[in-house]
């Protein structure tokens, strides 16, 4: 190959754009694509809507400011935004730690040099790629219908079941069971986080005489910190965000009454259900503000409870 | 991955006969829990309508392919056309974070400039921003740009590098390329687009294919932005398609809206077949959402 470029390329290491610009010119030149779209659909969109965030703005007509009465009506006088705050929370609260109690317990199985281990990792990795689809929110919305699998299931246990998205007190446990189903992609960093601790570690500890039970305490979880500290922030941050799901099973609703109402769900219904703009963006700049507060005090957390190795 | 097979470690590590037997019976149950949604997602897609309830079984008593004629049909306009407009977008969308992204990746990974690390921290905080932050703002640039109800809202933003997790994920593999090749390069006179195209891209291949899947498959499943842009049907993808069909025929053509679905997730499941190794790779070393 170098042979190749030797003889097409004499001397262009400095270019038009160099000679113009300075060396600091091709750094910015390949950068051109991504500047304009940081600038023009990032940052310059996000101070939009800070703005519109103070303002009543239905498309039609010039937003009119409103100084903070979006948010005052969002904190004291919203029950929906209430909903969808305990909606959201249980959700979060719910399936992020089941589902990565799930994934590394199927991790620690897979890792312990069993036979077929790329069958099974392939096959908990499909649901969790395939998940995000309306198809497969379509296919949990019939999974846990009235008339759907799951109860099918039940009744050859003789148990009647009920339409479990149609109550509202079992609804967003189907999301929650959705939202487990899909444990793979944490599984499969666990999977590969495990791969790092040193097997003379355990070795050392057996011929000390630790347990296994010591050992998983004493060991394996110390030095998986960092990685169920990643997977913890990726998936509540993705959880937060979760929107395909509910409003394919609510069509949209959020029902039965406000039971599948997702942050998300909501957020969208004021836009573009009801073209209240403004306050959707208030709505949207508060998410952004838990998501940070969250990730914040995730990584203060981190120093007393994750073990980095120097 | 060298030890990707089972690998027998040292003694107490491993199963017992008795003890992998029963890991294999857990294991088999957990996946026998995990597809048979998915079995049962194609079976009834093959069973007439009156079969499908109250029948948890996924094989079908006579099985008959009728009822995806029937939901291919289920709407004013075919599925045909919604799978073609769905494939365009995730193909420019394929294209566009391609170029986009390794251009970025290349400028941050290897050339000097003033200004590099500042841009690269930005870049690294937009990853957690939520798009709900630039939703709106968004939504009215390209609505008085004329560009609802065409793709564009959904391909341009992936030419300008939108999805800048794919940046990161090139920049982590351009810096692991021994600079030892870009140096006899400049010796020889090549100026950085050369590197860039000869060196780096070709070198880069295996993470570029790991960019090209999830962003196609990311874009196949996109349901959020084709909802608020497209609002004409012969412009809708195959996911707004479906959520169209589930909300109106969808009701009463329960083996319809199953064969719909499993055809919405077959292109996912093709590249799952033929890229297992490159996604599962990919999400081990990234740590990517799904």
């Amino acid at each position: 190959m170098t042979m190749a470029l030797r003889e097409a390329a004499p001397a262009p290491s400095r270019t038009w754009a160099t000679k113009l610009f300075g060396r600091d010119a091709s750094g910015y030149l390949f950068l051109t694509p991504w500047l304009v779209g940081i600038f023009g659909l990032t940052i310059g969109p996000a101070l939009v809507s800070l703005y519109l965030s103070f303002t009543r703005f239905d498309l039609i007509t010039d937003p009119q400011f409103v100084g903070l009465a979006n948010y005052k009506r969002i904190f004291f006088s919203d029950a929906k935004f209430l909903a969808a705050m305990k909606v959201t929370f249980t959700y979060v609260l719910l399936a992020v730690p089941l589902k990565l109690m799930f994934a590394l317990t199927v991790a620690m199985i897979l890792n312990k040099g069993l036979r077929g281990l790329t069958v099974y990792r392939a096959l908990f990795y499909l649901p969790s790629l395939l998940g995000g689809s309306v198809a497969i929110a379509v296919l949990w919305r019939k999974v846990f219908s009235g008339d759907g699998l799951f109860n099918d299931i039940l009744a050859i246990f003789g148990i009647q079941g009920v339409s479990w998205i149609g109550n509202p007190d079992y609804a967003l446990y189907t999301l929650v069971a959705l939202s487990i189903w899909q444990f793979g992609s944490p599984m499969i960093i666990f999977l590969a986080g495990l791969r790092q601790i040193p097997v003379d570690l355990y070795e050392a500890a057996s011929l000390d005489g630790a347990s296994k039970r010591r050992q998983f305490w004493k060991i394996t979880l110390p030095l998986l910190t960092p990685i169920i500290f990643f997977n913890a922030i990726i998936q509540t941050i993705e959880a937060f965000k979760a929107f395909t799901p509910a409003f394919i099973i609510s069509e949209g609703t959020g029902g039965p009454v406000n039971a599948t109402l997702f942050y998300t769900l909501y957020l969208f219904q004021e836009a573009f259900s009801y073209f209240r703009m403004g306050y959707a963006s208030a709505l949207a700049w508060i998410l952004l503000i838990i998501i940070a507060c969250f990730t914040a005090i995730s990584f203060i957390s981190a120093r007393y409870w994750v073990h980095y190795e120097e | 991955m060298k030890n990707d097979e089972a690998v027998s470690l040292p003694g107490h590590r491993g199963w017992g006969l008795l003890g992998s037997t029963s890991a294999h019976v857990v294991l088999g149950l957990v996946s026998l829990i995990m597809v048979y949604p998915l079995l049962w997602m194609v079976g009834s897609s093959l069973k007439p309508d009156n079969e499908i309830f109250n029948s948890a079984s996924i094989f079908p008593s006579d099985p008959n392919s009728s009822a995806y004629v029937r939901g291919w049909f289920g709407l004013k306009v075919s599925f045909g056309r919604f799978f073609a407009n769905s494939a365009v977008i995730a193909v420019l969308a394929v294209i566009g974070n391609l170029m986009s992204c390794s251009l970025a990746a290349y400028a941050f990974a290897r050339l000097n400039f003033k200004g590099r690390n500042f841009w690269f921290a930005l870049m690294l905080g937009t990853l957690m921003l939520p798009y709900h932050v630039t939703l709106i703002p968004q939504y009215v640039l390209f609505l008085n740009l004329g560009w609802v109800d065409t793709i564009l809202p959904l391909v341009v933003p992936k030419f300008l590098a939108a999805d800048a997790f794919f940046i990161f994920l090139l920049v982590q593999f351009f810096r692991g390329i021994p600079r030892e090749l870009d140096e006899a390069a400049i010796m020889d006179g090549c100026g950085p687009w050369r590197i860039y195209w000869k060196i780096m891209l070709p070198l880069a291949t295996p993470a570029l294919a790991t960019a090209a899947v999830f962003s196609f498959i990311w874009t196949w499943d996109d349901f959020f932005a084709p909802l608020i842009y497209l609002n004409d049907m012969s412009s809708y993808t195959f996911q707004i398609g479906l959520r169209t069909f589930v909300d109106s025929g969808g009701q009463s053509d329960f083996s319809g809206l199953m064969a719909m679905s499993v055809v919405g997730v077959i292109p996912i499941f093709i590249l799952f077949l033929f890229f297992q190794r490159l996604l599962i790779d990919g999400i081990a070393t990234t740590g990517m959402k799904r």
